[in-house]
């Protein structure tokens, strides 16, 4: 559309009033909220010693974890939804005949590459068992490519780690299972 | 063997305290401003770095060590396609300038008699007390240090380097016209060129030059801002337009003096904005004016001039996150139709106040004159500062009208329809 189409409003900002024009009340002013911002809480925290509280860690999208099911075992079924709904393509999994008869399949391997993935939780959305889960950790760090891929045992050991502080979405978000 | 004389050695002592006690101001200036710049934006700002290899933290004051290690060890890189000269000499020449405007810049009164022959009592703490022209020699050597930046912004073969030597040869031409003539009315009324002197007129009145000049503070202040090329009028080294402006294409040592002269300009304005305006050592009920001390006199009148220019300097700062940077030709207008006739204004009533003072004095009684010579700046200080506003555009857009080129055509039409 060009400047000069009819079809645009041209709105004009208001006319200065007379503080504004005389300049140093608004100076003084804008200083004064420059000193009170200097002596004001601070937003920031000393990270490695201090950590930041995450405001809800039920919905925060840290590391993934593989939840386990009451028996132990884990949830997953191997139905490669979120492998397809992933748009960074960082799941991979392979699928198996599962030992146990209340299922068909479920993964002989299940690896996310951490440094692919871009936490935007679709995975978990897709999941229709509530396997796959997104944590409140947020300090991933690794020291090698290859460290940063998480197989099936180490997101289930993040399961083991954060199962108490935060439990399994479904029950409390109307999970499915 | 040449034997130094033992005046020759008081000078030079003085002038090691002086660059040694700068350069390590720089410094910790640096760090203050990260501090001040991290507070103001309700963050914490450096607080690690303290004695090495312990951990001791000491609130960060080990970062000034750290960041000048940085930079020094960085590797010191010249492009091929830069005048080597010229582009050597720049930062050296900037350096050399904004330290040696301190030869002339007392930094605290005297000190008391130490009795060593061949010495003249009291020692005046400033390199050289014997300079008259202390504020031309101020002066000069501040433009001399315009070179450096000229020098680096045009030896370096860049066009934004060159962007930057030109906005700021402009901005610094402009505004030393009014720094001047906020400058010429407080040398009128203490009669002298010498910076100690105009410190003991101030003492010895008790009134300092704020009081008595208004207008000329203000019109000082904002020059020096200017002149230091500190926000909002840092536009020679805007980094959101011109990378780095006049020292884009410097990196390591070059770098470090460039940064460190440009810190000296700030702290060159504080001291004249103090030496000037707020009496340097003087307090009042505190210092005392005359110049027989004591040691301890003399301890806190340096303790309270150090003080002053430490405030000053914390001020710039928090103006630094207070204000957005001027667009140039918001700039220019300053300088030109705001600062120039203010700076006039006051220097015409500073001087037809001295003219008079004499006769003043003569024919009415003492209080009188002291309520003419404060009341008459004053009411010009409120008159000029009301009739510059009023004169001023009411409309928040003030951008200059274009005229060439065919969407600038286009603008034109639009703003015709508003």
């Amino acid at each position: 559309m060009k400047p000069t189409d009819p079809h645009v409003t041209w709105i004009d900002d208001k006319p200065l009033g007379l503080m504004e024009k005389l300049y140093l009340p608004l100076f003084m002013q804008g200083l004064s909220t420059t000193a009170r911002h200097m002596i004001s809480p601070k937003v920031t925290v000393h990270f490695p010693e201090e950590r930041p509280t995450v405001g809800n860690p039920l919905i925060y999208r840290g590391v993934h974890r593989l939840n386990r099911d009451d028996d132990g075992r884990v949830k997953c079924v191997a139905c490669f939804l979120c492998a397809t709904a992933c748009p960074a393509h960082c799941i991979d999994i392979v699928a198996a005949e599962s030992p146990w008869s209340d299922r068909e399949k479920y993964p002989e391997s299940f690896s996310i590459d951490e440094l692919r993935c871009i936490f935007c939780g679709m995975c978990e959305e897709a999941c229709p068992v509530d396997a796959i889960e997104l944590t409140s950790l947020l300090d991933l760090t690794g020291k090698s490519r290859e460290e940063m891929i998480f197989d099936k045992e180490k997101l289930l050991s993040v399961y083991d780690m954060t199962k108490d502080s935060e439990p399994m979405k479904s029950a409390s978000l109307g999970g499915t299972l | 063997m040449l034997i130094p004389s033992i005046t020759t050695l008081a000078a030079l002592i003085k002038i090691g305290l002086l660059v040694g006690g700068l350069m390590t101001a720089a410094a910790y200036f640096v760090l203050l401003e990260r501090w001040i710049a991290a507070w103001v934006q309700d963050r914490r700002g450096p607080n690690r770095v303290g004695i090495p290899l312990t951990n001791i933290r000491l609130f960060g004051l080990g970062q000034p060590f750290a960041d000048g290690l940085k930079i020094i060890l960085k590797e010191d890189f010249t492009p091929r396609h830069v005048d080597r000269v010229l582009y050597t000499a720049a930062p050296l020449l900037i350096l050399a300038a904004s330290l040696a405007i301190f030869a002339a810049i007392p930094f605290g009164s005297v000190l008391p008699p130490l009795g060593i022959p061949g010495l003249p009592d009291p020692i005046s703490l400033l390199v050289a007390p014997s300079l008259d022209v202390g504020v031309l020699w101020v002066f000069a050597l501040s433009s001399i240090a315009v070179y450096g930046v000229l020098l680096g912004g045009w030896a370096s073969n860049n066009k934004y380097g060159f962007l930057g030597g030109l906005r700021s040869s402009a901005q610094l031409v402009a505004y030393e016209i009014p720094l001047g003539l906020g400058l010429l009315g407080v040398v009128l009324s203490s009669g002298s060129l010498k910076l100690d002197v105009i410190i003991h007129a101030q003492a010895t009145t008790g009134i300092w030059n704020v009081v008595a000049q208004p207008l000329g503070f203000l019109v000082f202040v904002i020059a020096s801002f200017a002149e230091a090329a500190r926000l909002p009028f840092d536009l020679p080294e805007a980094e959101q337009e011109l990378v780095g402006g006049y020292h884009t294409e410097y990196s390591g040592i070059r770098l470090l003096l460039f940064l460190v002269a440009e810190f000296l300009h700030m702290i060159t304005a504080s001291f004249l904005i103090v030496i000037l305006f707020f009496g340097g050592w003087h307090l009042w009920g505190v210092t005392g004016a005359g110049s027989e001390i004591t040691w301890i006199g003399a301890i806190v009148r340096f303790g309270i001039f150090s003080l002053k220019v430490f405030s000053v300097i914390v001020f710039f700062m928090l103006v630094r996150w207070s204000w957005p940077r001027f667009r140039f030709d918001q700039l220019m207008n300053l300088a030109w139709k705001v600062m120039l006739p203010l700076g006039l204004a006051n220097l015409v009533v500073i001087a037809t106040i001295e003219e008079f003072r004499p006769q003043l004095t003569g024919s009415l009684g003492e209080p009188f004159v002291s309520l003419v010579t404060l009341g008459a700046p004053w009411a010009t200080f409120f008159l000029c500062w009301i009739t510059a506003g009023l004169l001023s555009s009411s409309k928040p857009d003030n951008r200059p009208i274009l005229t060439a080129g065919p969407l600038d055509i286009e603008q034109e039409l639009v703003r015709g329809r508003r």
